[in-house]
């Protein structure tokens, strides 16, 4: 397996890199250069740097003020108080306004496990998929961070991607792998199930369908890297080949990946489904792992998700 | 006629004009665009340099609505200067129209969608930091309802302005002192408001603001002090003009009878006749 890195050095030395090339790049962040890793960067490009400190409602609308002069503007903050502070701002004076800005939380989902719900951003994805004129991605490891960057700077519009704060493994071995917005990418292909992903679960979708496949059982893997726009024939496509569905996202079950699938296949090719995800539930403290391990979200969790859904699908249709 | 009488023709032009629009659309913001308007008036008729031909033009100066909610007498000007037709006003607030109850960037002329309170302070302070980036000598303008104050996010935006030393920014309050409850300073008590923005390093100015002479006379010697962003509390009459409406709270978003826009049409005119004279 490939070295862990993590998605937000990987953004913000593209984002250096792109900044360097293209004046127009501006950097916002409101006390959170440490928590982003952008030191290099606000050392670096001074003349492209803002800091606002602790104060993400103005972080936006400042954003969204350059924005409208001709910068590309890239809000950096912890995902929690972005999608939950700011998000009028966002909701306002970026996407209903148009604006060419580009909201990038870190440390999301439940990155800063221990710390809290206050820190938690489980909530994100339901709530940028409800406003419309930003779209949303999230990155499953840093060779695709990169691209996404590359892709959020040369291409205008409202966007919101969330990364983790961790090191996490390669899912991709080569940079030449495709990062298409709102295409999902088939990681594995496989009939029996499909395991639809996003962001750092995409690694351990992958991991429990290799092991799967060992058990003779062959999973489809899917990336949804973007939650919108949404890639609906990809879903509708792995509904009718598989004949079973498991989704696999960090973030409430509520209004996340799990719904936006479930979306496309009742009204498409109804199968049977499984969501796995952050219950409605007081979430328990741990770090990235113990609460993977802890709601079934990771490999071993996901394969045990499999396992039933499978017995269940199989009983429906022997 | 000098140039202040002439702005104040041109204003009470406006109030029938948004009077009646309000009356047609049996909606809108009637005490506080009527508030704002002089305020309006002497930016877009004698300070704000724009080309209503080219309204992206990169060297334009900027406006923000950010007391959205007085929309009516804004959409009014835009039209009369030329950013789209005056025959279009007349689809306020109708189905599919642009024109809606606040300001949105598909009408020519508008910088950035309001209507939520506390935004346009730090959108005006992005655009006015993207000017000092650039090298451009554009200004930045912003109005702000008394009211908004109570946001948060207002101060955060002063803060931020006050410690980049935008002098290419200024922000206007419409200090009415009425809200949609009553009194402002019974609902929240914002004074001490010159010593507040003084605190945050704001330079700034208390002027009648309906009094167009001053006003102009202001807007012409800006910014207030260099190295500083510049406050203009403006202090007004919610309704101005309009003797039924005039401090009368209700009159927030109140939608005139056809009585009361007759005698509306009859105070103004009666306006307009002692301009002349």
């Amino acid at each position: 397996m490939s070295a862990a890195r993590s998605c937000r050095e990987s953004f913000t030395s593209t984002l250096l890199e792109l900044a360097r090339k293209d004046p127009r790049i501006v950097a916002l962040t409101s006390d959170a250069r440490g928590s982003v890793s952008l030191g290099d960067y606000a050392t670096a490009l001074p003349a492209q740097f803002v800091e606002v400190g602790i104060a993400e409602q103005n972080e936006v609308g400042i954003a969204a003020g350059l924005a409208s002069c001709g910068k590309i503007a890239f809000v950096c903050a912890p995902a929690c108080f972005l999608c939950a502070r700011s998000l009028e701002q966002i909701k306002v004076d970026v996407a209903y306004s148009g604006m060419n800005v580009k909201i990038v939380g870190v440390s999301g989902g439940v990155s800063y496990g221990a710390l809290g719900t206050s820190h938690h951003s489980l909530h994100d994805i339901a709530v940028f998929r409800a406003i419309h004129g930003i779209s949303v991605f999230l990155p499953c490891d840093a060779r695709q961070t990169r691209k996404m960057t590359e892709w959020l700077a040369a291409n205008v519009g409202g966007a919101y991607m969330r990364m983790g704060r961790a090191a996490v493994p390669d899912v991709y071995e080569s940079d030449d792998a495709p990062f298409v917005p709102g295409k999902a990418n088939t990681l594995k292909v496989g009939n029996d199930l499909a395991i639809i992903a996003t962001g750092e679960m995409v690694r351990h979708a992958l991991d429990a369908a290799l092991g799967l496949e060992k058990q003779g059982i062959h999973a489809r893997v899917l990336d949804m890297h973007t939650l919108k726009p949404f890639d609906e024939e990809a879903v509708i496509v792995a509904a009718r080949e598989t004949g079973l569905v498991v989704t696999v996202e960090e973030h409430s079950v509520n209004g996340g990946l799990g719904a936006a699938v479930a979306q496309v296949v009742v009204q498409n090719h109804p199968v049977p489904m499984r969501i796995l995800g952050i219950p409605d539930e007081a979430v328990v403290a741990g770090n990235s792992a113990e609460l993977f391990a802890y709601y079934g979200l990771d490999a071993p969790g996901i394969t045990v998700a499999v396992m039933t859904a499978l017995g269940a699908k199989n009983r429906v249709r022997p | 006629m000098n140039e202040a009488n002439l702005l104040r023709r041109k204003a009470i032009e406006l109030r029938k004009n948004l009077v009646q629009m309000i009356f047609d659309a049996k909606s809108g913001h009637t005490g506080g665009s009527l508030s704002s308007l002089d305020i309006l008036t002497v930016l877009y008729y004698a300070i704000l340099r724009v080309d209503t031909a080219d309204p992206a033009w990169p060297d334009r100066d900027r406006f923000v609505l950010s007391k959205g909610h007085s929309v009516e007498g804004y959409y009014n000007i835009l039209a009369d200067k030329g950013f789209f037709p005056r025959e279009e006003l007349k689809s306020f607030c109708k189905f599919k129209t642009r024109l809606i109850g606040h300001p949105n960037v598909k009408v020519p002329g508008v910088e950035m969608n309001t209507g939520a309170l506390g935004h346009g302070l730090s959108a005006a302070t992005g655009m006015a930091l993207a000017g000092k980036m650039d090298g451009k000598d554009y200004r930045t303008f912003v109005l702000m309802g008394d009211g908004e104050l109570a946001e948060g996010s207002v101060w955060e935006g002063a803060m931020a302005a006050a410690n980049y030393g935008l002098d290419n920014l200024t922000a206007i309050i419409d200090r009415n002192r009425l809200q949609i409850s009553g009194d402002t300073e019974k609902v929240m008590r914002l004074e001490n408001l010159k010593g507040k923005w003084a605190e945050f390093g704001w330079a700034n100015v208390e002027t009648d603001g309906h009094d167009l002479a001053q006003l102009l006379e202001t807007f012409r010697h800006l910014p207030l002090e260099k190295g500083k962003p510049s406050m203009i509390i403006a202090n007004t009459i919610k309704g101005k003009d309009i003797s039924f409406m005039e401090n009368v709270a209700k009159w927030h978003h109140g939608v005139p009878s056809e009585a009361q826009l007759s005698q509306a049409f009859a105070e103004l005119d009666k306006l307009t006749m002692e301009v002349s004279e």
